[in-house]
């Protein structure tokens, strides 16, 4: 299979995987009972009105995980051509990599020593 | 676009060449999708079976033989249920969130290699796409907890930022692994390249990064805060009922054994087996060598307590990503260096070659990562008891000192 084709595989697939989960339900769409009142349909919660609104702002500690996570995952996608080059490289393309990586570290060293790391 | 396989019989059958091409493709995608549908159906009564011998329970025993038609009754119980939408939540992301988080784990199945024979596909990038099709998942429970306007499916949701997004560093950085011995980021390419020698031998922490971080993106115990039970209810899926809960539980289940099947491409050598020649029929080797994983993520699920949110995180970032980045590290240094000393099978170029290597040649190179594997790990643990105990120690006494500060009340 040529790449072309590999990819319209990828998409079909993508297409039709959806399908797998929007079949059950749609069969329960037409089989369920559909008696809709307005105390079913109040949040679940503990049975009396909720107070306050829920969707609040998120602590501001999860977008520094989130941050992080960011650095890590885009240099650990940079790191992956360097992985699957890997078996030919001579010693300065794989020092260049060692770099990288020691670069990555010192990110984690650095929100390590701010104390950023540790749930509060 | 070449028209090989089913695709020339087709246009040999005096169908147009396009249509046929479209045509094979379809049914190509259609008997994988129908794989994890098929398994996610059996899965159900394994784990359940599972889970009750190890609580000394019979599990499920009266719809069929041995239970095993108790999934199909379950499914048409769902199916009659009524299903709530509640009217303060986000109706589109509300009903987005299910399916989503079902085509998230089928969609990781398009780049298993079932057998050496094309079924699926062999996507030069395998690896990455399993990376950006696995976090779709996350993205999917995330959404399902925002979008119930429900308090405890929003700290659900909390949970899914901070613990599901920082597990999946040391799942890719166990990735790194097979990918660099292969030479290749391809699922089949990096079957091959254990034909000689599974990379199990070569990299067992990798494996067993890559294992505890799976075991953490399926959010199952000892992970398993998004739900967690007795604190948050039910968490993120708190306020999903009928087929739509449903297809969260499917999910779940079935995102256990995709790990299972992933680590055996990625560690435990795919479809070989040492003495077997008939490559047909392999992918029953490939299930069969899944369930080892399977099953332990299993025992592990029902034997381990959850753990709290700090511990995790800790867990995490001051253990696994070092961890996996030292084992990435000293596993490039030191291939290296083997390869300077002539101890790695390497082809014409001067590359290393570990497809066409056999076993004897493998066993030097094998031996030494495994001792450095070895030697990584021994200090860790060391430190992790240490840590362990003296964590122990200090909650006793604090547990002492309020028994004590209460009595003198």
């Amino acid at each position: 299979m040529d790449v072309l084709n590999e990819w319209a595989f990828i998409g079909v697939f993508l297409v039709l995987s959806p399908i797998l989960p929007i079949l059950p339900i749609g069969a329960a769409w037409l089989l369920r009972p559909k008696r809709a009142n307005v105390l079913k349909s109040q949040t679940y919660e503990c049975g009396v009105e909720t107070v306050g609104d829920t969707w609040v702002q998120f602590r501001v500690q999860y977008y520094i995980y989130g941050l992080i996570f960011l650095v890590f995952d885009v240099e650990m996608v940079l790191l992956f051509p360097w992985a699957v080059a890997y078996h030919k490289l001579d010693f300065f393309a794989f020092a260049a990599g060692l770099l990288f990586i020691f670069l990555l570290t010192d990110a984690l060293i650095y929100a390590w020593r701010k104390g950023v790391l540790v749930w509060r | 676009m070449d028209c090989t396989g089913l695709c020339e019989v087709l246009t040999q059958g005096g169908t147009d060449p396009g249509l046929a091409q479209f045509l094979s493709i379809l049914i190509g995608v259609v008997l994988v999708v129908s794989v994890p549908l098929v398994t996610v159906i059996f899965l159900i009564w394994i784990e359940r079976k599972i889970a009750a011998r190890i609580q000394d329970r019979i599990g499920p025993n009266r719809v069929g033989p041995f239970g095993l038609v108790q999934t199909f009754a379950d499914l048409i119980k769902l199916l009659i249920k009524e299903d709530i939408t509640p009217a303060s939540a986000d109706r589109l992301l509300y009903n987005a969130a299910p399916i989503l988080s079902l085509a998230a784990v089928a969609l990781i199945w398009a780049v298993v290699p079932f057998t050496p024979y094309h079924f699926g596909v062999d996507l030069e990038i395998g690896a990455l796409y399993f990376v950006a099709v696995a976090s779709l998942g996350t993205l999917a429970i995330m959404t399902a907890g925002w979008a119930s306007n429900n308090k405890y499916a929003l700290l659900g949701a909390f949970r899914v930022v901070a613990l599901l997004v920082s597990y999946e560093i040391p799942l890719v950085f166990a990735l790194l692994v097979p990918v660099m011995l292969a030479g290749s980021m391809s699922m089949f390419d990096i079957v091959n390249a254990q034909a000689g020698m599974w990379f199990v031998f070569m990299a067992p922490l990798a494996m067993l990064l890559f294992f505890i971080s799976s075991q953490a993106e399926t959010g199952r115990a000892p992970f398993d805060l998004i739900e967690a039970e007795s604190e948050l209810v039910a968490g993120f899926n708190i306020e999903y009922s009928g087929m739509k809960f449903g297809m969260f539980f499917a999910a779940e289940f079935l995102h256990v054994f995709t790990n299972g099947v992933l680590i055996t491409v990625l560690f435990l050598g795919g479809w070989y087996f040492p003495g077997w020649q008939m490559p047909l029929i392999a992918f029953m080797w490939l299930g069969l060598k899944a369930f080892i994983p399977y099953f332990i993520s299993l025992w592990i699920r029902n034997t381990v307590p959850r753990l709290r949110i700090d511990q995790v995180m800790r867990f995490n970032w001051f253990f696994l990503v070092p961890l996996s980045i030292v084992n990435v590290l000293v596993l490039a240094f030191l291939v290296m260096i083997l390869k300077e000393i002539g101890w790695v099978p390497v082809d014409e170029t001067g590359a290393m070659a570990l497809a066409d290597a056999t076993f004897i040649e493998l066993l030097p190179m094998t031996i030494v990562l495994f001792i450095s594997n070895v030697l990584i790990c021994l200090p860790i643990i060391n430190r992790l008891r240490r840590t362990g105990s003296d964590d122990r120690v200090a909650d006793e006494q604090r547990a002492q000192h309020a028994i004590a500060h209460a009595a003198g009340d």
